[in-house]
């Protein structure tokens, strides 16, 4: 059921940067999520399939620090010695939350700051570290929207007045503004037209590549899992019932889910 | 203290403790008072109580000198700068009546300064206390509304928020365009709001040798400046901290380096520039310095002339 793979061969530590050890969560009777556990490699993307309901988004917000898991714990690799990001304090916690990795999520509203406008929205995380340089928040907030593909002149405009895809496109520079070295994503291609999702899935093999980043990501298409992620892991009921290379999890899936999942995609 | 205020042949009459308040409450209200000296700019909640005033007209600031007030304090009450405006007016009389308090009207005298909107210009000294009354004590509430989160970011100092703000004002208008209750770092750590002041009355706070306290009647909440605390105004490295200025003197006193209030004069859109501080205004006067229109204030009647002031 559980296929052991090496870490891909971009990592450049040994050492995994999160990891996670029997993670459960649990609604009351109902089961979140139950027992799960992997390792995420630096520069590693891992994407996170099933069904909906099936446990994706809570695992997710468990992994990101938002809603503490009942057993199990999360361990982060940000400095030199591994963190229990549920035993530090809040503080601590909060801190890496709006530093070293971020979140980006499935509505733009969640993510945005929609009465502040787009500079603002990209440049807080900039101020939160301690920026107090104007222009140089603003010639970085300018660099990262053209890095998005929103044009410049619209740097004043709030997010109210931006598509759908343009928000989540924003929401995007603002969590990368900070060059996290971890990026939570939950279904960051939902609600985009094609063409913007595929070079929105160009724009983050790119980042990964570059900053090394590492990126951990919540979808039901399996096309942007196939494009964007080095291995998959695939839920249901809330247990991951497959995880292993993203290529041989679609081309040769061994669960019987799975094997449904695969089959039930459109090809056009 | 004892009971103090029974109306000699009227029985009817409520009998009030000294400066209206019972001793429980003044207690309570000094414990915060103390609480919020200690931790310069730390919103300390209080039980704040009804007071014969509406909210928001400064029952916050009225609790905290109640709070303070003793027989050998002179009191000065200013509203919008002035001293004979209603509000003020009205609070000064408040605590005539239940304090026995004398009153003035000018700054230097003064032991205890209640005040709204500005800090008078004469330097405040040692010994002075100002209490402000403040309507909204929490300068992240506009940004943040959850009172949760405001609390942890004052007690984390997360305040990047403050700064987005202040980066909004300058990217839509080119400068910063808060005017009033300017948020303010104090002692290096907590953010306040420095109560509806302008900013051109926040370089005052720095390092003042008066005590000030502040007082959220509505909002439940005071804190503190203690003498001699840093006050740094917020800003940008390319964007410094600038007060107001004006291209014209007082035009009654003649005063170059004190707040200017507009004054529309007619329908012709004419206008004229005053101090806002209407004690000090009137001690310039009294000096002997002339503005461009004193003659024509005095003639109207608006201001006392110069012969009667005398």
């Amino acid at each position: 059921m559980t296929l052991h793979v090496s870490p891909p061969a971009t990592a450049l530590e040994p050492a995994p940067l999160l990891s996670a050890a029997g993670v459960s969560r649990f609604y009351g009777e109902r089961i979140g999520c139950e027992g799960v556990s992997f390792d995420l490699w630096p520069g590693e993307v891992l994407g996170i399939v099933g069904e909906s309901g099936s446990g994706k988004s809570t695992l997710l917000r468990c992994l990101a620090g938002i809603d503490r898991p009942d057993e199990g714990e999360v361990l982060f690799r940000g400095g030199s010695a591994p963190l229990d990001i549920y035993s530090v304090p809040e503080q601590e916690r909060r801190q890496l939350m709006r530093t070293a990795w971020g979140i980006v999520h499935q509505n733009p509203r969640d993510g945005l700051r929609m009465d502040v406008s787009a500079g603002g929205n990209v440049g807080e995380r900039l101020m939160d570290r301690g920026d107090r340089h104007y222009g140089q928040i603003r010639e970085r907030a300018l660099d990262w929207l053209a890095r998005v593909e929103i044009a410049g002149a619209r740097i004043d405009d709030r997010p109210r007045q931006f598509s759908g895809g343009m928000q989540q496109r924003l929401q995007i520079a603002r969590v990368l503004v900070s060059e996290p070295r971890l990026v939570f994503m939950d279904e960051p291609t939902g609600g985009l037209d094609v063409s913007v999702q595929a070079r929105l899935l160009d724009l983050l093999r790119v980042l990964v590549r570059d900053l090394g980043l590492a990126a951990i990501i919540v979808t039901h298409d399996l096309a942007v899992a196939r494009l964007l992620t080095d291995r998959l892991m695939v839920m249901k009921d809330g247990h991951v019932v497959e995880q292993g290379l993203t290529d041989q999890v679609l081309d040769d899936p061994h669960h019987a889910y799975t094997q449904l999942l695969t089959s039930a995609v459109l090809t056009v | 203290m004892t009971v103090h205020q029974t109306l000699p042949g009227d029985e009817t009459s409520p009998a009030y403790n000294y400066a209206y308040l019972d001793e429980q409450t003044k207690r309570m209200i000094r414990r915060a008072l103390l609480k919020a000296v200690a931790v310069p700019g730390y919103q300390v909640p209080f039980g704040s109580r009804e007071m014969p005033l509406a909210r928001g007209w400064g029952t916050g600031g009225i609790q905290v000198t109640a709070a303070i007030i003793g027989p050998q304090d002179t009191l000065k009450v200013i509203d919008q700068g002035a001293d004979d405006t209603t509000n003020a007016v009205s609070i000064r009389r408040f605590f005539e009546k239940t304090a026995d308090a004398r009153t003035t009207e000018a700054t230097e005298q003064a032991t205890i300064i209640q005040t709204r909107h500005r800090i008078p210009e004469a330097p405040l000294q040692a010994g002075q206390i100002m209490v402000y009354q403040v309507p909204q004590p929490e300068p992240l509430r506009k940004l943040e509304p959850r009172e949760a989160e405001t609390r942890k970011m004052h007690a984390w100092a997360e305040y990047g928020l403050m700064q987005v703000k202040l980066y909004e004002n300058i990217a839509r208008f080119g400068e910063v365009t808060t005017t009033y209750d300017y948020p303010v770092m104090i002692n290096g750590r907590y953010i306040m709001a420095p109560s509806p002041i302008p900013k051109f009355d926040n370089p005052k706070m720095h390092m003042s040798p008066a005590l000030q306290l502040f007082g959220a009647g509505r909002e439940k909440r005071i804190y503190a400046l203690p003498p001699h605390t840093s006050v740094r105004s917020l800003d940008f490295e390319d964007h410094p901290f600038r007060i107001q200025s004006w291209n014209e003197p007082c035009a009654l006193c003649a005063a170059t380096d004190s707040y200017l209030d507009e004054v529309v004069i007619d329908d012709q859109g004419s206008r004229m520039f005053v101090c806002s501080d209407s004690h000090h205004c009137e001690t310039r006067r009294a000096a002997g310095h002339r503005g461009a229109m004193l003659g024509d204030a005095a003639a109207s009647g608006l201001v006392a002339s110069e012969e009667s002031t005398s």
